[in-house]
């Protein structure tokens, strides 16, 4: 396993009170496997990417659990033996291409800068390896002179992928990165984090966009306000979702190609500092029970992590 | 896209009008407003032989529009007339005799109004809600309505009565003059390796440049803890983070953007910083503009008045277009 | 204590519950009693402020809580009635700016076109000035007197009222509820009158209070350097200078009560103003 997230609870202390943003999450990547994390948004999946890069800022905290990275444990590590981590062995790139990059540095500082945190190379070595990088990424090399402001929004992530990939890490965590393009921009970028894939690097996708997870991923897990309710191969959960609310979630998609009834999810996920007692997902789920006011078990089957009473 | 050189001159070329209406200003109110500005100034109880005189001195006998076209000719060819009092002498040479210790005593209480204020701002927006923020706050307005002239002596009190450690006015002490360079005395004093003046002009220059860098560095206190708390919370500082730079950079990545709007700050400022120097001057005896402008007023010599008006107007419009030039190369996506 | 502070309570209920809410009743309590002392000079001041006596440089005292001046007077009773020097030179000067400022940036913003531009570079160019020596330079052409010093400090804060205002109105004119009057066929008139300025109100209290406390800094320091009031007239500003020679000698009394009562009538308008741009949430320059 190259990445193994055991029991994880991320917490924010706010003013309201405590909200539970990841509770209790387990998930495990291995080496060259592309995996989705699927939800709503506020449903903890890009907290869980935050964990997973000790990128938790006050008010937030890790309360518990256990990250395993590439044989180290990520939570006992000292802050600069994690900052080495960061950017090093793991890549992260971010929602938001627009606001990702300081507008005050050149792309090529911007690059070079993080190369030279982590290798021992002189600034020239570092420019002409951020050249390469640009190349890598389908970006012309000049673009190292090239202010953020002068870049369109696709030429940004890019820039934000070669920053990403640029020390060769093992792991990429790509936290909605298509969100803020345009549909072929999209694709192209996709394209790229499934090379990444193929070059032996393990790909987390964080995503709200069950089509595009499906499309792409080697396995999907879908989170549900701060759990994980499934986990499973991304084309048998696809076929045949286990959890009420993965059922919800595909329905509630559009399909171009078949002329399906779109069922959206009726009612919001819950507030959390407050959630409903017993499962989370009671309120809005079709098949709730008396059952359904306890916690319920996170059970296997078929080589699917479920967690619902139905299966329990 | 654009160049450098191509907006400093756009950015030359539109001070220009900016100077053109200050001196109508200053040529309306010196002028115009008070009717016979000799009569005002001098007084009505002097024969009218002299008022003449003094009126045609100072080219007040001709019409309006030819006073206005002279005065403005003066202005762009370095002419600003001659004084009225004393040996006459030309009051550009005047003004050049009192400009380097106002722009020495204004260089170290900006420099020291952006340090305390940058060190202020930034201790408050990294602690941001704790007690200290909310003290910084705090100091922020206290500052900026401290009166400069009560401020100046308290600490004229504190140093120079009580603790006798620092003189409590006057540029240096007779005879430690350094050899005149530049006229800035600490930089004279260091060209002529005169440690014993530099010391002494270092003494002198301490509580007036003080008194006018606490006054200015609550606004730069407020505005770099505002722009520091909003540049920490957006996504490239974390995006820096995650790519393991180290902290002491991120900081300073982040110092870096917020300090953006402080340099526009920096541009009003200036008019503030010069008003607060007048003051100053006037508390520490300091002898400069200020101490010249009030002075001139004191003796009625209208000309040399007239001139340290214009003085100051083209040296405003002149920080203006530094301060913008160094907006430019610091942000790029401003340019033209 | 308690029933003190649910009286303000009552009293300030208007204002939301915000964190500015403290600057502007803080604000308001020394404004009010700067301005009660003003008004009640004779019946606060112990004694005579012109009238000079035999107890010279004396440091404070149970009979003068403040200390007396080289001329042997009282020093408290002088700041008493100096309150009113300061008080009527800065209401005035800020009430004329106001007058000419708001309805000249108002109409610049409203109709926009050359006249904006020329008067906002004019304008522009004024605020760029430094102040105090527009101030400066305006009295010593009209001669040191109260009514000039109201001239030249209302002459200073007109860039100040017109760069807000017209920047406020040009926010507000393009809102719908102003297309819409347009639409019912409002005049120009009608719309700035009845749609436009009351919207100003909130930003125009704010620069107004924030005016006022720079304002009091700048008839203080025309007041120091002598532009306004003569012996024995008693000014805050003034008093400063009138002190300055009995300083090295240790005499701190004579300038440390004036210059304070600068800062805090200063610091009075300064919290109303910051205190209420934050509870509105109002953008401000200066």
């Amino acid at each position: 396993m190259l990445l193994d997230i055991e029991n994880l609870t991320t917490i924010f202390r706010t003013r309201r009170g405590v909200v539970r943003a990841v509770d209790n999450v387990s998930i495990s990547i291995k080496k060259g496997e592309f995996v989705s994390i699927v939800g709503e948004s506020g449903c903890g999946k890009s907290t869980l990417a935050h964990s997973v890069m000790k990128l938790i800022d006050h008010p937030g905290e890790i309360l518990g659990g256990k990250i395993t990275f590439d044989g180290l444990d990520l939570l006992s590590l000292s802050d600069e033996e994690m900052r080495k981590i960061r950017g090093d062995k793991i890549g992260m790139v971010f929602q938001n291409p627009m606001t990702s990059l300081d507008p005050l540095e050149k792309v090529g500082d911007q690059i070079s800068e993080t190369i030279m945190e982590h290798m021992n190379v002189t600034k020239k070595e570092a420019w002409q390896m951020a050249r390469e990088m640009l190349e890598k990424v389908g970006l012309q090399p000049e673009r190292v002179d090239s202010y953020p402001h002068q870049l369109s929004g696709g030429q940004r992530q890019r820039v934000m992928i070669a920053m990403a990939i640029s020390l060769n890490p093992k792991l990429l965590i790509a936290d909605e990165p298509t969100t803020a393009l345009d549909v072929i921009v999209q694709e192209k970028i996709m394209d790229f984090l499934e090379d990444m894939k193929r070059e032996g690097r393990a790909v987390i996708l964080i995503t709200h966009d069950f089509a595009l997870a499906a499309e792409r991923s080697d396995r999907i897990a879908v989170m549900y306000a701060g759990w994980l309710v499934e986990m499973g191969d991304a084309e048998a959960l696809t076929n045949d979702p286990l959890h009420p609310y993965t059922k919800g979630l595909i329905q509630s998609v559009p399909d171009v190609w078949m002329d399906k009834e779109i069922k959206p999810l009726p009612g919001f996920p819950p507030d959390l500092i407050n959630p409903p007692e017993g499962c989370r997902f009671r309120p809005r789920c079709p098949n709730a029970s008396e059952m359904c006011m306890r916690e319920p078990p996170e059970v296997e089957v078929d080589g699917r992590v479920v967690k619902c009473w139905l299966y329990g | 896209m654009s160049s450098l050189p191509a907006y400093i001159i756009t950015r030359f070329l539109m001070v220009i009008p900016t100077v053109l209406i200050l001196l109508t200003i200053v040529f309306l109110i010196l002028r115009i407003i008070p009717g016979d500005p000799i009569t005002a100034m001098v007084g009505q109880k002097v024969p009218e032989e002299v008022l003449e005189r003094l009126r045609h001195e100072a080219g007040l006998d001709k019409p309006y529009h030819e006073q206005y076209i002279d005065y403005l000719k003066g202005v762009f060819t370095g002419d600003l007339g001659k004084s009225m009092i004393w040996g006459k002498r030309p009051v550009i040479a005047e003004i050049m005799d009192h400009f380097p210790a106002t722009l020495e005593l204004t260089i170290f209480g900006f420099v020291l109004s952006v340090m305390i204020g940058v060190a202020t701002g930034s201790i408050a927006a990294f602690r941001r809600g704790s007690k200290v923020d909310s003290g910084m706050r705090i100091y922020s307005i206290v500052a900026y309505t401290l009166f400069i002239p009560w401020f100046g002596m308290l600490l004229q009190m504190l140093f120079g009565v009580y603790l006798k450690v620092l003189p409590i006015g006057g540029r240096i002490t007779p005879g430690n003059t350094p050899d005149t360079v530049t006229g800035l005395y600490v930089l004279d004093s260091i060209l002529t390796l005169n440690m014993n003046s530099l010391a002494d002009a270092f003494a002198h220059l301490a509580l007036p440049a003080l008194t006018l860098g606490i006054v200015l560095s609550g606004a730069y206190t407020r505005l770099l803890r505002n722009n520091l708390i909003e540049v920490l919370s957006q996504d490239f500082i974390k995006a820096y983070r995650a790519r393991g730079v180290r902290n002491r950079k991120v900081v300073f990545h982040a110092m870096k953007n917020a300090f953006i709007p402080v340099v526009t700050l920096m541009g009003l400022q200036f008019a503030i910083l010069l008003a607060g120097a007048v003051l100053t001057e006037s508390t520490f005896s300091w002898p400069g503009m200020g101490t010249f402008l009030i002075e001139r007023i004191e003796y009625r010599d209208y000309t040399s008045v007239q001139g340290a008006i214009v003085f100051y107007a083209v040296f405003v419009a002149l920080i203006s277009l530094v301060v913008d030039v160094i907006y430019a190369l610091l942000d790029p996506r401003i340019r033209y | 204590m308690a029933e003190v502070r649910n009286l303000a309570t009552t009293i300030f209920s208007f204002l939301p519950e915000a964190e500015g809410r403290y600057m502007v009743i803080s604000g308001i309590a020394i404004i009010t009693i700067v301005a009660l002392m003003a008004v009640f000079s004779p019946f606060i001041a112990p004694y005579d402020p012109i009238k000079s006596g035999k107890d010279v440089l004396q440091p404070p005292s149970p009979e003068h809580i403040m200390g007396t001046d080289n001329l042997g007077r009282d020093i408290f009773s002088r700041i008493v009635f100096g309150s009113r020097v300061v008080l009527s030179v800065v209401l005035s000067a800020s009430l004329v700016s106001t007058v000419i400022g708001v309805p000249i940036g108002l109409i610049s913003g409203y109709f926009g076109g050359r006249l904006d531009r020329v008067l906002s570079m004019l304008m522009d160019s004024m605020y760029a000035f430094p102040g105090l020596i527009l101030a400066i330079a305006i009295a010593a052409v009209l001669g040191p007197s109260v009514f000039n010093a109201v001239v030249a400090i209302s002459v200073v804060y007109v860039p100040t009222y017109f760069r807000m205002i017209r920047g406020q109105t040009l926010s507000i004119k393009s809102q719908l509820f102003v297309e819409a009057a347009k639409a019912t066929g409002a005049s120009d008139w009608r719309i700035m009158r009845k749609y436009i300025f009351p919207n100003l109100i909130p930003t125009l209290v704010v620069v107004f209070s924030l005016s006022v406390a720079d304002a009091i800094l700048t008839e203080a320091g025309l007041s120091f350097l002598g532009f306004i009031v003569s012996a024995p007239t008693p000014d805050w500003g003034f008093e400063l200078a009138s002190g300055r020679p009995y300083l090295p000698a240790g005499y701190w009394w004579m300038i440390t009560f004036p210059g304070l009562m600068v800062m805090l009538l200063s610091l009075g308008f300064a919290l109303v103003g910051e205190g209420l741009s934050e509870i509105y949430a109002i953008g401000r320059e200066r």
